[in-house]
């Protein structure tokens, strides 16, 4: 776990994601700027450090709604904001960028945060980018594999000898500037089924798991085909660090959450995603067996380790901020995960 | 309340004539709701890529767009080889998994045999149920003989189709109703 800065010993890591979606606050249909949003994303990194959160990741997504194409910048600019919160992205579309130039934005974006950095590229759930970029959907997956495989070969090669279908070939290439520890944690985003999942396992990478509702019982197929893939594939997987990623919403009540976070999720997967989320779906997102954390702050924490005992995960990453929720709302949630659910999670799963 | 009506296929005359007849006895009927007919001889469709509906432009764009907006779907479909045509499983494959959760879907079937009357249940119905539709369960089933001259002869079938218009806003209506007093219990 050390080569991906993880230490069991500290308990379960809290972070928090954003996608960097743009959307309108459904309460009052205004949008604001991109400008702002970035600003915003940027002072919401710098606050979640200051609530004890562990780790911050923006996305990549090349269409309307969203407003962090360029998260490397993005990140770039937390990094300055901020002291000890390790950074990321989620994720990186690898499939659509030249590996070289990823690692040396991530390598440089390490050097700038004194070792913080880290990348979790995947392959895209929209794929307008391909087009924009100048890519063949066609090759959706093949981009994929070749790409970040010569990803993972540059983080672990100084010096890289490569050839293949879809860059032009690399002969006694280094690859710089190198990062402050000689290499990065690189991550494989899964969608939650358990043949991507194999994917990442099959090549000992580290799995970021992201998902929407469901039993966490359900995930659970996922994170152990993950883990049957490691060992089938020569890899130990208690040395391979597993992050699940969902839905996050707390307040004063279950209530109060589903009432606050719904016109969000519901209005924003409409605009992004081209259908809404059921509210009987939705309604089920409080249970303490589903993998969505919505409720009150002791919902919230006995679902994140009830969770942690079905999956023993190393990350737990929230997203609060989806569909255009307002900064007092997130400045509320960070509150309690600062001073009642990070304090709580630590207690029960870090070693004394 | 918007009803789209769907001719599966891009030959023939056959189920765009019972489609008229199946949008003209709605608009007649439930002058309040919105009708629109889609005939797909009438729009270039791309093959479906896997890409999320949005991401598609031009008339494929359009069709999966409308669809998507409706809240209730008349499709229209003859039978081919002993199926439903290629045309209208596109139209499926282009669309979510989800794509006709609090959707009703009725169906009009056109053959040139009795023979392939029970094509919609095993073939078309399937689907529809995978895609979460709610179905009126009755369908049309139109043959060569009650067509002359590019029109519907037998009064049977235009009877039929007019129940199946009125069955069709009925279900969306009472579905609506029920969804809407089931939301509202929820208090989010």
């Amino acid at each position: 776990m050390e080569k991906y800065r993880i230490n069991p010993d500290n308990g379960l890591e809290f972070g928090i994601y954003t996608l960097g979606d743009h959307l309108p606050d459904p309460a009052t249909g205004e949008r604001i700027s991109a400008q702002q949003r970035i600003q915003d994303i940027i002072e919401y990194a710098g606050l979640a450090e200051q609530a004890g959160v562990e780790f911050f990741s923006v996305g990549e997504s090349h269409q309307e709604f969203f407003a962090t194409q360029a998260h490397a910048v993005v990140l770039s600019a937390i990094a300055q904001a901020t002291k000890k919160i390790k950074i990321a992205s989620s994720s990186t579309i690898i499939s659509t960028s030249d590996p070289v130039r990823v690692y040396e934005n991530f390598a440089t974006l390490d050097l700038i945060s004194g070792g913080r950095a880290e990348i979790v590229a995947g392959r895209a759930s929209r794929i307008g980018l391909f087009d924009l970029l100048g890519y063949n959907v066609r090759n959706y997956e093949e981009l994929f594999e070749e790409k970040f495989d010569l990803l993972r070969l540059i983080n672990e090669n100084e010096v890289v000898n490569w050839s293949g279908e879809f860059r032009a070939p690399l002969r006694n290439a280094q690859v710089l500037p190198r990062p402050v520890n000689g290499s990065l944690p690189i991550w494989r985003a899964v969608g939650g089924t358990p043949a991507s999942a194999m994917k990442a396992g099959y090549a000992g990478v580290p799995m970021f798991m992201a998902h929407l509702g469901g039993a966490a019982s359900t995930f659970k197929r996922t994170v152990d085909a993950y883990r049957d893939a490691a060992r089938a594939g020569g890899h130990d997987p208690d040395e391979l660090p597993i992050a699940t990623a969902g839905f996050f919403y707390a307040a004063e009540d279950s209530q109060q959450a589903l009432k606050d976070l719904y016109p969000h999720i519901n209005e924003g997967m409409k605009r992004t995603n081209g259908g809404g989320f059921p509210k009987q779906l939705f309604a089920q997102g409080v249970d303490p067996h589903n993998i969505m954390n919505i409720g009150s702050p002791q919902q919230i924490i006995e679902k994140i380790l009830h969770q942690h005992e079905v999956f023993g995960h190393q990350r737990y990453i929230a997203q609060i901020d989806f569909g255009g929720m307002p900064m007092d709302k997130l400045k509320r949630n960070l509150e309690l995960i600062g001073t009642e659910i990070i304090p709580a999670i630590k207690k029960y799963t870090a070693k004394k | 309340m918007k009803i789209v009506g769907l001719s599966g296929s891009q030959i023939g005359s056959k189920t765009r004539i019972a489609m008229t007849a199946t949008i003209k006895s709605l608009s007649e009927k439930y002058p309040e709701v919105e009708t629109e007919l889609i005939d797909l001889a009438d729009y270039k469709m791309e093959f479906s890529d896997g890409r999320n509906y949005l991401d598609y432009e031009g008339d494929t764009g359009y069709v999966t767009k409308t669809l998507m907006e409706a809240d209730a779907i008349v499709i229209g479909t003859p039978i081919f080889q002993a199926s439903i045509p290629a045309a209208l499983k596109n139209i499926f494959d282009l669309l979510p998994v989800n794509a006709f959760r609090d959707k009703v879907v009725s169906m009009l079937v056109t053959a040139g045999s009795a023979k392939h009357y029970m094509v919609a249940d095993t073939q078309l119905k399937p689907i529809l149920a995978y895609m979460k539709a709610q179905m009126v369960q009755t369908f049309v089933f139109v043959v060569e003989e009650d067509f002359y001259q590019k029109e519907i002869i037998n009064h049977d079938v235009l009877l039929r189709i007019e129940r199946l218009a009125e069955d069709t806003v009925v279900l969306t209506e009472t579905f609506t109703k029920i969804r809407e007093e089931k939301e509202a219990e929820y208090d989010f």
